[in-house]
């Protein structure tokens, strides 16, 4: 089973010159109780200084997905059995190690939701960013770290110099992400994935954080992948959303064309079971059970057993991740419809 | 006028920072709860909202009688419950039970969800006669929505969403007046965290029970509170109904934290009002003379240094703010219906 449908099938084709494209991916983790089947062919893409947001709620892997493009999933337990990830149109995934070594950082960064078991607590916070350019740039020491303190006072983080040689856990959880941001944009990457970068924060604390995500990625012209569970920091930010369930792509759309319309019933469950501020609700609606096994997918779509509109066909066939023009995509049997209706 | 059944007056909590090992000295308090006075009516839900540090988990600490407090009181019906013990505190810790944020370690993972749930009645002989435990614990498992059939189970073989309805199970067990819910949705999915939402709503309307709902989900918060609380560092800025704090808030922090709490809806990007705070919570142990927000705040001015502002109603407003230049100010973004 192959999704010839997904983005580039404008007829560019393979390698249209994006700038990292997630090709068809599969991961599946092997443990001693079984397989699972984590990533089921999982295809998207991000451009220069655009935000692409992957949603999914714990499990979908949204994660693991992210991992196996910075190259740090754990093996074993998670092998990659097909697929590939392409940055500048190469494929990361056949690359020796040394080539792998010099796009981290410099073409691919990554920061993390927790910000203090990212960084190394018997170093200073200082050091770690400094360390980058020593090792990658073959910078003297004092260079080194005047560029750390520059990097420190990009991300606003106040009295640069004299936070420089402070430990992680002299920082509040704010700074510390600060910090891993300074980290991360030290080597001027192409693309940044953000890996819940504020679920652990307060939300004063989580809007200056995005706000400062935002504006250095204009600056530098960054793609970037949002990778988050909250429906509320997705339509703040993003540009283009990518929706999981279940290791696979369930809708790919337009910010403001999916919270419109959502062509994908777990989408649209999503936006309804979401208790929102600015309205006060009854009842929530909420999807019904529980997100599947992914030892045990069920067959067809892996979705159908939640899903309110669920009809015979979806028991049978995997639906496809079908273009409906537009960028939009959904896999769902019924996604026309969807889109259709008033 | 409905009955007050708690009455929390002017709470105090405490805690000492020591140094050393063998000499202890103690160096300074962290100030948890620092004068925090409110009443919980009967059947209603108190939404209890604050950022990390700001004293709401020590607030459910002392109402649960878990802590004593420094100073201050919390009456149940009229009797201040850090003054009970023995017998009469057995009793009262029947009427107020904790549901709380991590259904992964509050469960035993050694103990089958019967045991979990019946372990109350172990306690309190008089509310189940031994020979109707297991059926009790059938009922309570099909009330939150699980299979009683899974009675045997451990814990580990329950998704997340599930563990909470056994702690709400557990919690419902004794048939309380009051449940303190401690962040009880904030570890869960979205989707899952509606159906907890939900449940929790049903039974509010089952059984008449009050809530305490602790949170730092302001969506989550108005969607079950009938009123809502505002703390800031040990202390309440701001009290009033849901409609009050989130459509008309007067206190610069509730503000600003309403204005920071990212809407589902991108069309709204443009027209949100957006209060920026700059930098980080103070230290509970010394925080700020005066108002504790002044630090943070756009409007400070001299008297916020020298005058702790008091929780109380002002020109202007109806319902009390604890801020000297407390005003009204639209901060959500109203949804317009299409």
């Amino acid at each position: 089973m192959s999704e010839q449908s997904a983005p580039g099938a404008d007829g560019s084709g393979r390698s249209s010159g994006r700038l990292l494209e997630v090709d068809d991916l599969r991961v599946e983790f092997r443990t001693r109780d079984g397989v699972a089947k984590v990533i089921n062919g999982v295809t998207y893409h991000v451009d220069a200084g655009e935000t692409l947001a992957v949603l999914g709620e714990s499990g979908s892997g949204k994660s693991v997905t992210a991992q196996t493009i910075m190259g740090i999933l754990d093996t074993p337990p998670g092998f990659v059995t097909g697929g590939q990830v392409r940055f500048h149109g190469k494929d990361m995934l056949t690359m020796s190690p040394e080539q792998r070594r010099r796009i981290r950082g410099e073409g691919i960064a990554m920061i993390f939701q927790d910000s203090l078991s990212a960084l190394n607590p018997v170093f200073t916070v200082g050091f770690q960013i400094a360390e980058q350019f020593r090792i990658r740039r073959g910078m003297s020491r004092s260079d080194a770290k005047k560029r750390a303190i520059e990097m420190l006072d990009q991300v606003k983080i106040p009295n640069a110099k004299g936070r420089f040689s402070n430990y992680p856990h002299q920082f509040s959880g704010g700074m510390r992400q600060r910090a891993m941001i300074a980290m991360s944009l030290a080597l001027d990457p192409e693309v940044l994935i953000a890996d819940e970068p504020t679920t652990a924060l307060d939300v004063t604390v989580q809007a200056q954080i995005m706000d400062l995500l935002g504006e250095l990625q204009r600056e530098r012209q960054m793609g970037m992948i949002l990778i988050t569970h909250d429906l509320g920091v997705v339509a703040d930010v993003a540009d283009r959303i990518a929706v999981m369930y279940a290791g696979r792509i369930v809708e790919e759309a337009d910010v403001y064309d999916l919270y419109r319309k959502p062509a994908h019933p777990y989408t649209l469950g999503l936006l309804n079971s979401i208790p929102r501020m600015d309205e006060k609700g009854q009842e929530l609606r909420t999807i019904k059970g529980l997100p599947p096994n992914l030892m045990n997918i069920p067959p067809g779509c892996a979705f159908n057993p939640r899903c309110p509109m669920a009809q015979p066909v979806c028991l049978e066939k995997v639906p496809p991740l079908l273009q409906l023009g537009n960028g939009r995509a959904s896999a769902c049997h019924f996604a026309e419809e969807l889109v259709n209706r008033d | 006028m409905t009955e007050n059944i708690i009455e929390v007056r002017d709470l105090v909590k405490h805690y000492p920072v020591t140094r050393g090992v063998v000499f202890k000295k103690t160096i300074g308090h962290v100030k948890a709860v620092d004068g925090v006075s409110f009443e919980l009516k009967a059947g209603e839900t108190l939404g209890v909202v604050g950022e990390s540090g700001c004293g709401k988990s020590t607030l459910a600490r002392v109402l649960m009688n878990l802590e004593r407090p420094t100073a201050g009181q919390v009456l149940y019906k009229g009797q201040d419950i850090s003054k009970l013990s023995g017998g009469a505190l057995r009793r009262l810790r029947r009427q107020i039970q904790l549901v709380m944020q991590d259904p992964y370690t509050s469960l035993n993972p050694r103990m089958t969800v019967g045991d979990l749930i019946g372990e109350p009645f172990e306690i309190h002989p008089d509310v189940a006669p031994r020979g109707s435990r297991r059926t009790k614990v059938k009922e309570l498992l099909d009330l939150v929505g699980l299979n009683p059939e899974h009675i045997n189970r451990y814990p580990h073989q329950f998704s997340g969403g599930q563990r909470q309805r056994i702690g709400i199970a557990r919690a419902l067990a004794l048939r309380p007046e009051v449940i303190v819910c401690d962040e009880p949705v904030s570890a869960l999915d979205v989707s899952i965290q509606a159906q907890v939402m939900n449940l929790l709503e049903k039974l509010q309307a089952e059984f008449g029970l009050s809530y305490v709902f602790i949170a730092h989900d302001l969506s989550v918060v108005r969607h079950l509170s009938d009123r809502v609380a505002v703390m800031y560092l040990g202390k309440m800025v701001e009290i009033g109904t849901e409609d009050e704090i989130y459509e008309r808030p007067t206190h610069p922090y509730t503000q600003a934290l309403l204005s920071a709490v990212p809407v589902p809806d991108p069309t709204l990007r443009e027209s949100k009002a957006i209060i920026r705070l700059q930098g980080d919570v103070p230290s509970p142990v010394s925080p700020p003379s005066g108002c504790r927000f002044r630090t943070r705040c756009w409007k400070a001015q001299d008297v916020c240094a020298q005058e702790v502002p008091l929780l109380q109603i002002r020109p202007g407003s109806d319902h009390p703010s604890a801020c000297h230049f407390a005003e009204k100010r639209e901060i959500v973004a109203t949804h317009e219906v299409a």
